[in-house]
């Protein structure tokens, strides 16, 4: 009978569309079997708030890459969420259709360069310029924040438009029909009417820095200290790992799980935060 | 299974024959909500049953029992029975692409796939198992001869069949309906959205066929069905009012809220 | 003093302007400043021939070809996967709790470092299977790296096939299978193989997850199991180590120019996808 032919098909591919699950608990339990361990032998709180990192004596202290990660992110949030809210707008309030088809590619373009790109081009322009007129080594968080904003760019543009583009066209019309100008009826009707589109854009822009490793190894100096200005060096939890993994094994392997393990929390309530603003957005009124 | 029983009023000349679909005390819903009750009907082979009836009165709901393709709709769920030449046709031992070949349907609006008017008809005759080309191409014409489109298209089969009028896209998906030879014709408000010289082209082909399909027609437009059945089935809020043939409805309604949508009192 | 609102509006437009411009900018200076640098020591031979002294002198073709075979194979295995799970979303049952539950899965997958990826790929594949650094490792990492990305593109390109296309088919004696292979899949195609076409893009822009897993060997991967370098990890090597600034910059002008390439081909799919459904 051919309907049970369809119904088999219908469990394998029940079957298949369980990978991405399997996956997600395949590496939550690899990252945490190999990274919890270390952390209890360390004492969670002289993992996560001790500044002494000397794998050749067994010390694993990561509050300086927790602080560097920190700073890092803050500061690539504060470019990312100007340029990336900023170009939204302009792209659905704004911009003329004709615009739109270029803006709009260029900026999906942007999401598409390496992340090694980045990192060399901020090594060889952005590094020298802070290092020539802001001081310090260059190498810095400043110019890991610059560099990391720029990344983080396309994901809070794209999200942000979705959210924007969302906002019925009456209210638009409305607001303006009572004398707003554009730009008021932006700020007080349209960002409002978008507001837990435009957080989910925030959050998950900041996951993808918090994240991002290749560029920030490139630019950020990689010291071990907490760092005390924008023109310090700064090591952040992903740097650690790609640095290190290279030559580390047994306990200092395990270590670099164990920062994973930490980086791996920050993203899941990061994600799970933004997944929840979004849903509750899908809750309030139908798309 | 149970021997269908005689019916009580059949055509002249259809008396002691099997009929082609008898639909038992079936009932039909989604979710909550009861679209229809206990209704009992009779097809014949070779007649044109009208249905119709008000809005939201299970027409459409009935129409799509007949070749199970409510079962998309996982919220639906029937009692009942309905028989296709006295096998249950929601028995385990139906074969629900077979039984859809046999019960051919044409919905309200035309739904041609985005394809070429050639292929929208082989489509069906490929599933079917045909795969010569010569056969295939001999029932493209065949069809679209039957559905009175052969002549306005036949130098343009391979256009593509989005870019034919209103009126051609729903005389294309009949002809790939009957590229598959059913048995039983089922009609949703074929006309509904179609100019009057496209109806008049449709129930002009309704009319070359009715010597080879049991057609069922629901049908908003009472003319319609007047001109284009033998029998008349008229429903309301989910229940059969009457069935009888045609002209006696029109003229002699048993009940009275046939006559008053008949006449256009309500509806 | 009180800026009146027709002010506001002016300085806002400017300055939302600039914003733009500046992304633009940017854009058109990263592209300019890579290929600039990096396009006339592309050559043929810089092409075609293996690196020597650690890719101080010589070509790139075996980054060429690891990169390929990374790329191809990750999309090899996470596209069917990707398509049926978008399949089984879409066709095979309703919204409920086993749909928010693949859906959960996939969003959280999105959602983590390639670092990450590479943690796992390298303590699962590369040594709990025993594949060590390789380009099957390299593959299976980046194929659940991109894996959300194709079930997200191909849902939609899916949901975008109306309904009735379906009802249809099956109308006309369909299985559900053969409604689905070749109606929707059909319509949908080049949605689907617009998301395909994208996550080939960010395979072959990845270097943090295949730096642990596929390793750095600069020799010519002959079988899945070799090790390989990718022109990412290639370019950072030679730029970090500052082996040769010039073969940096052409072999990020040749991963620049792949990019480019593959994201016009990817907007030229989307653009036909998009006239033919409306």
């Amino acid at each position: 009978m051919k309907i049970s032919q369809d119904r088999v098909i219908g469990w394998v591919l029940l079957a298949v569309a369980f990978s991405a699950l399997s996956s997600l608990a395949l590496i939550t339990t690899f990252i945490f079997k190999e990274g919890v361990p270390i952390i209890l032998k360390q004492g969670v709180g002289n993992f996560l708030f001790s500044n002494d990192w000397y794998p050749g004596e067994g010390k694993f202290g990561i509050l300086a890459m927790i602080v560097g990660s920190l700073f890092v992110t803050l500061g690539a949030m504060f470019i990312g969420a100007i340029f990336g809210f900023g170009c939204a707008i302009v792209l659905t309030q704004f911009c003329p259709r004709r615009l739109v088809s270029i803006i709009k590619p260029a900026i999906e373009l942007l999401a598409g360069i390496p992340s090694v790109v980045y990192g060399s081009i901020g090594v060889v322009i952005l590094v020298p310029f802070i290092r020539d007129y802001l001081g310090g080594p260059g190498l810095s968080v400043l110019a890991a924040s610059i560099v990391l904003g720029i990344m983080v760019l396309p994901t809070v543009t794209s999200i942000s438009v979705d959210a924007l583009q969302a906002v019925p066209r009456a209210y638009r019309e409305g607001s303006i029909a009572l004398g707003a100008t554009q730009w008021q009826t932006t700020w007080m009707v349209v960002l409002k009417a978008a507001r837990s589109g435009l957080v989910a854009a925030f959050i998950l822009g900041m996951g993808r820095a918090v994240g991002e490793t290749m560029a920030v190894i490139m630019v950020a100096g990689n010291t071990l200290e907490i760092p005390l200005g924008l023109t310090s060096p700064v090591r952040t939890l992903t740097s650690n790992i790609a640095l290190e993994m290279g030559y580390a094994s047994g306990a200092h392997r395990q270590a670099l799980f164990a920062t994973g393990v930490v980086l791996f929390v920050i993203i899941m309530v990061l994600n799970t935060i933004a997944l929840a603003v979004s849903h509750s957005k899908a809750a309030g009124g139908r798309r | 299974m149970s021997e269908p029983q005689l019916q009580s009023d059949p055509p002249a000349g259809q008396q002691g024959l099997l009929p082609k679909i008898a639909i038992r005390n079936f009932s039909a819903r989604f979710g909550q909500s009861q679209v229809l009750t206990g209704i009992n009907l009779e097809v014949h082979a070779c007649e044109r049953l009208a249905i119709i009836g008000p809005a939201s009165s299970g027409k459409t709901t009935l129409l799509r029992s007949l070749n199970r393709l409510n079962d998309l709709n996982a919220t639906f769920a029937h009692d009942g029975e309905i028989l296709l030449d006295g096998q249950d046709i929601y028995g385990d031992s139906m074969d629900v692409p077979t039984l859809r070949r046999r019960v051919g349907m044409v919905y309200a609006v035309p739904i041609p796939l985005p394809w070429s008017i050639y292929d929208n008809i082989a489509y069906g005759l490929r599933l079917a198992g045909i795969k010569g080309r010569s056969e295939i191409s001999v029932r493209v014409e065949s069809s679209l001869r039957n559905a009175v489109l052969w002549d306005e298209i036949k130098d343009r089969l391979r256009m593509p069949a989005m870019n034919l009028s209103g009126g051609q896209q729903q005389r294309l998906c009949m002809a790939r309906v009957l590229a598959l030879e059913p048995e039983v014709l089922v009609l949703d408000e074929p006309c509904s959205g179609l100019d009057p010289i496209s109806t008049a082209k449709i129930e002009q082909a309704l009319a070359e066929l009715k010597d080879r399909y049991s057609v069922v027609l629901v049908t908003n437009n009472t003319k319609q069905a007047a001109r284009a059945s033998d029998r008349t089935a008229f429903f309301l809020m989910g229940e059969l009012v009457e069935v009888g043939l045609t002209g006696q409805v029109f003229t002699a309604p048993r009940h009275e809220r046939t006559g008053q949508y008949i006449t256009g009192h309500f509806g | 003093m009180r800026i009146s609102p027709a002010n506001t509006q002016r300085i806002m437009v400017v300055a939302l302007w600039t914003l733009a411009a500046m992304t633009v900018f940017t854009l058109l200076f990263i592209l300019g400043y890579v290929l600039y640098h990096g396009l006339p020591h592309v050559t043929w031979s810089f092409l075609t021939e293996s690196p020597r002294r650690m890719g101080k002198e010589g070509g790139i073709f075996p980054m060429i070809v690891g990169t390929a075979m990374v790329a191809g194979l990750a999309v090899l295995i996470a596209g069917p996967i990707g398509v049926a799970t978008a399949i089984y979303l879409t066709e095979y049952t309703r919204e409920g709790k086993i749909t928010a539950i693949i859906r959960f899965g996939a969003d959280c997958l999105a959602g983590i470092p390639s670092i990450i990826f590479g943690l796992f790929g390298f303590v699962f594949f590369v040594i709990t299977l025993g594949m060590g650094l390789s380009v099957m490792a390299g593959a299976l990492t980046l194929a659940i790296m991109v894996l959300p990305t194709i079930i997200r593109t191909s849902e939609e390109a899916i949901r975008a096939v109306p309904r009735s296309f379906s009802d249809v088919s099956m109308g006309l004696g369909a299985t559900r299978w053969q409604t689905v292979t070749r109606v929707v899949l059909r319509s949908a195609s080049p949605g689907i193989v617009t998301g395909i076409v994208l996550s080939i893009g960010r395979c072959i822009s990845e270097t943090a997850a295949l730096m642990l897993t596929a390793g750095s060997a600069l020799r010519m991967p002959h079988s899945a199991l070799d090790s390989c370098r990718t022109l990412a990890l290639h370019f950072y090597t030679l730029m970090r180590e500052g082996i040769s600034p010039a073969h940096a910059w052409a072999t990020a002008s040749v991963l620049i120019v792949v990019i480019l390439l593959i994201n016009l081909v990817a907007y030229w799919l989307m653009r036909r996808f998009v006239a033919r459904t409306v």
